[in-house]
């Protein structure tokens, strides 16, 4: 996995060899009708769906890749990605003798358990550790209250009608180039259904329905919270994922409707690329969440991983009194280049949202906190509370804001707080003659710098988040 | 063998010479003053001891216990047991004064091969260091130093040392700043820590903190270098006739 260009990911399938059986569920690499009725048809879809596919391809085709966000990578070939791959066809290792030793360290350094490091790796995992079991018992709790908690192509087979009313609401498939590339040729990725008046008894994770965690590098999210629901949600992992894509253009939708609350954290921490900037994952989501009356929606991300990150979870505050939350804690370290904030679009009266960022760069590596906030002319009495912190570690890299204010009423508040530090030889001088070594003393001051957005993720999710850090920041000071 | 054997070290910071070699034994059990005018290299020596990277050891060396200390990182010294009181000390936003704590008490166990403590046992072990610098619990989920007042800030580096348990304290200065109350609950607290096998090495510009932590020696440094050594009462007589006489008979002016 030290190198996951595209061209030599396809190499290496091709070097290795499929056979027969194999090919049947995996198709040419390259991109056009032909490929993305071919996805619609290995899934069984129904006709409206390859419609909407083929819709989002044809306008996907007049569209342009974004070169605003401040980061530089070479071009992308899209006709020389394999887009579809059935997750049962993924090589497997032998054991974990296998992985990339790196990874290994990480794993245990983080303390993941001996058989979560398989899954993760890539190793074959044996039937003692029966995951399957897991996400079956919590299913069943769930469909008690009926909470719909599955993957998506089984919400497609299973609850069209919510699908087809839902799908593309928050994101339309002509939003952006990768929303659009995802909304044509998108594998599978999860789906929830809160109804009404329900509280989630559970914080739902991708991790319980691990067996179809691989839902490669076009995942579809859609979480709808029905009036008055509660639903938290936690995407990702704290472990570096073995990944082979270098493409993931995800897309994450979320429907507060009337009085509903939807909280979304996300830890991310996708392979980064070495120390030389090879390799690693190119990530682009387009997340996005709408608001309905008295609804709040809350986005909190700690993005560590990825050799590319573009991302801005936004809340759209459609309805009266609607809350819109953005926290992030974004950390570049070696390479890396993150282009990351969110957008807060106030359309309701009197609706609120705030906005931390904590963006912390290390190494080489450059990060920028873009956001935009909007108050429409209807959205009166509304308010927006921004602070936007960055930290330097070292003298070789860089932190960027690019904050957009649009204010079209009169009635509206927004506030903007920002700050640079680069952290103090005198507080890791300080750390160290209380015995802590530099690097415990900079994931010391560093976890301090972000504590207000930790204090946002669930409980085990903080303590995983604290202990990426120091691991995210290994060796940023030379 | 002495616990601290410091022979002609020099140091500077940048181009500019501090210290011209001072020279100075310290044994267990025994309470150094080093005074002297502004400017005259007093806190430079503290912060040698401890491993500032700002200044640059040029001649001389410092055998702590036997060992090579300016060979040490300055967490393996603190780990050995070498704490700084600092003059001015750091705030660390976001981070708990009882994470902190627990962080500095847990390396030091570590050091001595001990097992760390969890946030649950650390409660039990802050109840006893509280009572050193007479403070209530509500102190630990304060952010370290942030938003403290110079006394209180003193306080904490009190607190910590009665976390961390040194061998060899040094105060630096750690009366500038201070109330009458503060340097009284400030100066009992260091004393309430003093063992027969410790050593304390208190850095002051005046006399009056010694009035509370009485030294057992009394080095007076001027221009980089110890150019009077006596007992205690030569903190008196300093009180009463200031530096000047003393910068008269080093024959040198302190560095500005």
């Amino acid at each position: 996995m030290t190198s996951p260009s595209v061209e030599s990911l396809v190499q290496r399938e091709y070097k290795y060899g499929f056979v027969t059986d194999i090919e049947a569920d995996s198709i040419p690499k390259g991109l056009s009708e032909d490929v993305v009725r071919l996805i619609s048809g290995k899934k069984d879809e129904p006709a409206w769906l390859l419609e909407w596919r083929l819709k989002a391809y044809r306008g996907w085709l007049k569209m342009t890749e974004p070169h605003w966000p401040n980061v530089t990578y070479k071009p992308i070939d899209y006709q020389n990605v394999i887009y579809y791959s059935a997750p049962k066809n993924k090589t497997k290792l032998a054991s974990l003798d296998d992985a990339d030793p790196k990874l290994i360290e990480t794993y245990q350094k983080l303390g993941i358990p001996l058989n979560e490091q398989k899954l993760l790796a890539g190793v074959a995992v044996d039937a003692i550790f029966d995951s399957v079991s897991v996400g079956t018992t919590y299913k069943a709790r769930l469909m008690e209250q009926g909470i719909i908690f599955c993957s998506f192509s089984e919400a497609v087979r299973e609850h069209p009608e919510l699908v087809q009313k839902y799908l593309g609401s928050v994101v339309p498939a002509s939003d952006n180039f990768f929303a659009a590339l995802n909304s044509a040729v998108f594998s599978d990725g999860s789906f929830v259904y809160v109804p009404k008046g329900v509280r989630c008894p559970m914080e739902l994770s991708t991790y319980f329905r691990i067996n179809t965690a691989e839902t490669g590098q076009f995942e579809r999210t859609l979480i709808v919270a029905d009036e008055g629901a509660y639903v938290s949600y936690l995407e990702g992992c704290t472990a570096p994922k073995r990944d082979e894509n270098q493409l993931h253009a995800a897309v994450v939708e979320l429907v507060a409707l009337p009085g509903a609350t939807i909280k979304y954290s996300t830890v991310q921490n996708w392979y980064a690329g070495d120390e030389h900037g090879v390799g690693g994952i190119f990530n682009f989501v387009t997340k996005r969440g709408k608001a309905m009356e008295k609804a709040k929606i809350s986005w909190t991300q700690v993005e560590t991983g990825s050799a590319i990150t573009w991302k801005y979870p936004s809340v759209i505050l459609q309805g009266d009194d609607s809350v819109g939350e953005f926290y992030s804690v974004a950390v570049v370290n070696g390479r890396q280049q993150a282009d990351t904030g969110t957008k807060m679009i106030h359309i309701g009266k009197n609706s609120k949202s705030t906005v931390v960022s904590k963006g912390i760069s290390a190494g080489q590596g450059n990060s920028s906190y873009r956001g935009l906030v909007k108050m429409l002319p209807r959205a009166s009495g509304s308010r927006n509370y921004t602070q936007c912190d960055s930290m330097l570690i070292g003298n070789k890299c860089g932190a960027h804001t690019f904050p957009y204010i649009d204010v079209q009423n009169a009635t509206s508040d927004v506030e903007h707080e920002a700050s640079t530090s680069k952290i103090g030889e005198d507080q890791i001088f300080y750390c160290k003659q209380r015995g802590l070594n530099t690097e415990n003393a900079i994931s010391l001051i560093v976890n301090g710098f972000c504590k207000e957005v930790f204090k946002e993720l669930p409980m085990e999710f903080a303590v995983e988040a604290q202990k990426l850090l120091g691991v995210s920041l290994e060796g940023s000071v030379g | 063998m002495s616990m601290l054997e410091i022979r002609n070290l020099s140091a500077s910071a940048g181009e500019r010479e501090i210290l011209r070699g001072v020279s100075l034994t310290v044994n267990a059990g025994e309470v150094h003053a080093i005074m002297g005018p502004n400017g005259s290299g007093k806190s430079t020596l503290a912060q040698v001891l401890a491993g500032h990277p700002s200044y640059t050891v040029t001649g001389g060396e410092v055998t702590y216990e036997g060992e090579d200390l300016l060979d040490l990182e300055p967490e393996e010294r603190a780990q050995k047991g070498v704490f700084l009181a600092f003059q001015y000390p750091v705030e660390i936003p976001g981070v708990t004064n009882a994470y902190f704590l627990r962080a500095a008490y847990n390396e030091i166990r570590k050091a001595k091969g001990l097992e760390e403590v969890d946030p649950m046992d650390f409660i039990d072990v802050l109840e006893e260091k509280l009572k050193v610098v007479e403070w209530g619990p509500e102190i630990m989920s304060r952010f370290v130093n942030a938003g403290f007042s110079g006394g209180e800030k003193k306080r904490n580096e009190i607190l910590q040392m009665a976390v961390m348990e040194p061998k060899l304290a040094i105060l630096d200065e750690t009366d500038s700043g201070l109330d009458i109350d503060a340097l009284r609950i400030v100066a009992s607290g260091v004393n309430r820590l003093r063992r027969p096998e410790n050593a304390t090495i208190v850095v002051t510009h005046y006399q009056r903190l010694l009035n509370y932590i009485v030294p057992d020696f009394v080095h007076v440094l001027v221009g980089g270098r110890i150019v009077k050594s006596g007992g205690k009462e030569l903190a008196l007589e300093l009180e009463a006739r200031g530096y000047e006489w003393i910068e008269d008979l080093a024959g040198t002016g302190a560095i500005a």
